[in-house]
């Protein structure tokens, strides 16, 4: 018993009895680290645009972390939750600045993944190989959206309150179960406490733990595959004979450096925010939702915050209540399909001719108007605009088998390009 | 041992484990689902209301609350009788076809007493409360406005027996909660058998 103990120390790589090797022995430490981080080879081309996958991460650890801190004065309930948030504001210590880093942390969330996802369109970065990293991509959008609804209800105002109310009478619309799905996901006859505290388990627990193992599954997802980059090129395809990819370079410390800049940047953007204008003009928390919640009032004019708004234009441009929620479910659910719409035979838009580079421009500029048409009244000249650029959009997508296939393209290069 | 691995069994095996598994699954998600309906108190506190109309004067209208919903009881007077019939051209359902009403308010005002109109004040769009106005021809929303009920949110109208107009979101008539008479000037609102 006491020779067999002398040896086990012996086998392990390193400095020998070291506290690393120690762990190493029991937990795959090292390993890890370098699968993922030092000898995790992105291309040595990526830009600016491949900061924001780093930026959502960081905007996920800001709002776990206020959002934490939030709830220890939080109180779930109809009759407090309005007062609560007050309480937070005047009252708490530093309160005020935990809730404001969380509801600007909400906004700029939606900013950087929508800058991710632009990425993913210019650069190609959904297709083959990386469909499932896309789609797991998506899944996180859809799960974020689900967590931004759920925590809008929180606050228990006017706003709160009533887009609570467009958004859970959505599934009415449903043919024969409509009504009853309604009623079971409020657990009442109308929004109430009842529907609070349940939107209060989910956004703080249910989503959140969704969420994470989501972002885990597209990390792994990406490190398998490898990252895209501008030139769509696959630069596993030409390694060195120490099965190094010649255009790799390792995420740390290169990538990494890169990403602490974009850090201190967004920080500073972040920071200007949370300081000067926290309420954005109304677009990051909205004036009606100073106002408390009232079941019996409707205020005169509802817009959702600014991040759903494409998608509520969508909705309110159909002259039919369950063309709208099919139209507008579409709306997300056709960017899934987007690896298997794209025929073309290159990534990158650099590659691309004429076609898509126009199809991509109208997307972003229908996407934008939505955006902007969803905060206005539904009137008019204003609808007839939703319905222009939400036929726009969906063009986009439905013609894209089309316009890929026969679009001209430009060679691609054997290895990345540097544009300095 | 023996090599002869009888792999249909195994995958029989396999195949039923996973079909006791699944089916056990369904049925313990029963109670998590179910945890979401309205509870017990969430229906009791869903009660009929009992209301009182006695000083309602002809052409206005009370708001009242019942199962958090807004119900309004709005006592018409004869001109708006009158706009209700004239309105029956360009409204989408006229004849009160849909089953947004009790069997006793499928009539021509959509009400057990023609003047006395009770309506749940929820627009069958997406739930918004719609706004009354009932002033003939206002600026805002045009010369064809005849009085009733317009939606803030998106746009729908409704006339003065909660009949949807043509051409806008919401789909339905407004709805007609149960509702009866105890007596001339006290209406029991949510349940229209029985005693209360």
């Amino acid at each position: 018993m006491s020779s067999t103990g002398n040896d086990a120390g012996k086998t392990v790589t390193g400095r020998e009895g070291g506290f690393y090797a120690w762990i190493n022995k029991r937990f795959p430490l090292d390993k890890m680290l370098r699968e993922h981080v030092t000898e995790y080879y992105a291309p040595k081309n990526l830009n600016w645009w491949y900061v924001f996958g780093f930026l959502s991460m960081l905007v996920l650890v800001i709002q776990i972390v206020t959002g934490i801190f939030l709830t220890m004065s939080y109180k779930p309930a109809a009759a407090e939750a309005f007062a609560s948030v007050e309480y937070i504001m005047r009252d708490v210590e530093w309160g005020w600045l935990l809730r404001y880093m969380h509801s600007t942390g909400a906004s700029l969330f939606f900013v950087v993944v929508y800058i991710h996802m632009f990425r993913a369109l210019l650069y190609g970065s959904y297709k083959n190989p990386r469909e499932l990293l896309w789609v797991f991509g998506m899944f996180i959008y859809l799960a974020l959206s689900a967590e931004a609804f759920f925590g809008y209800l929180l606050p228990w105002g006017q706003m709160s309150y009533w887009g609570a109310q467009v958004i859970v009478s959505l599934a009415g619309a449903i043919p024969v179960v409509g009504d009853s799905l309604v009623e079971w996901v409020r657990g009442d006859f109308f929004i109430s406490d009842i529907t609070l505290n349940r939107f209060f388990a989910l956004h703080v627990i249910a989503v959140p733990l969704i969420l994470v193992g989501l972002v885990v599954v597209h990390i792994l997802a990406l490190h398998q595959v490898g990252s895209n980059n501008p030139d769509g090129v696959e630069i596993k395809e030409k390694k060195d004979s120490s099965g190094k990819p010649l255009d790799g370079v390792a995420f740390h410390p290169y990538d990494t450096s890169k990403d602490l800049v974009a850090m201190i940047v967004f920080l500073i953007v972040f920071s200007a925010i949370v300081f000067f204008a926290p309420e954005m003009g109304g677009y990051f928390l909205e004036h009606a939702n100073f106002e408390p919640a009232n079941p019996l009032k409707t205020p005169e004019h509802i817009a959702p915050v600014w991040y759903f708004t494409p998608f509520y234009a969508v909705l309110r441009a159909v002259p039919s209540k369950l063309g709208g929620v099919v139209m507008m479910g579409a709306a997300m659910l056709v960017l899934f399909f987007l690896p298997w719409l794209d025929r073309s035979p290159v990534k990158s838009l650099r590659y691309r001719g004429w076609m898509s580079k126009l199809a991509l421009g109208a997307f972003v500029v229908s996407f934008i108007a939505l955006g902007f048409l969803g905060t206005r009244p539904a009137t008019g000249v204003y609808t007839m605009l939703a319905r222009v650029f939400t036929v726009i959009y969906f063009a986009y997508f439905l013609l894209m088998p089309f316009y890929t296939k026969y679009d001209k393209i430009k060679p691609v290069p054997e290895r990345v390009s540097h544009h300095g | 041992m023996s090599d002869d691995v009888d792999l249909s069994r195994r995958h029989f095996l396999g195949v039923a484990t996973a079909v006791t598994g699944g089916v056990g699954a369904v049925f313990a998600a029963v109670p998590f689902l179910a945890s979401w309906q309205p509870s017990a108190r969430a229906q009791a506190l869903g009660a009929p209301v009992e209301v009182d109309i006695g000083k309602l004067e002809p052409g206005a209208m009370a708001k009242f609350s019942w199962r958090g919903k807004p119900v309004w009881v709005l006592r018409r007077t004869q001109e708006m009788l009158d706009l209700v019939q004239k309105s029956d051209g360009l409204v989408l359902d006229p004849d009160s076809e849909q089953p947004q009403q009790p069997e006793y308010a499928t009539n021509e005002f959509r009400s057990i007493k023609p003047d006395v109109l009770v309506v749940v004040g929820s627009c069958t769009h997406l739930g918004c409360s719609p706004i009354e106005r009932f002033d003939i021809a206002p600026a805002d929303l045009g010369p064809d406005w005849e009085g009733g009920f317009y939606c803030p949110c998106h746009g729908s109208k409704f006339d003065l027996a909660g009949r949807v107009y043509k051409g806008v979101p919401a789909p339905l008539n407004l709805a007609v909660p149960p509702h009866r008479y105890i007596s001339d000037s006290v209406i029991l609102i949510g349940l229209d058998t029985g005693v209360a």
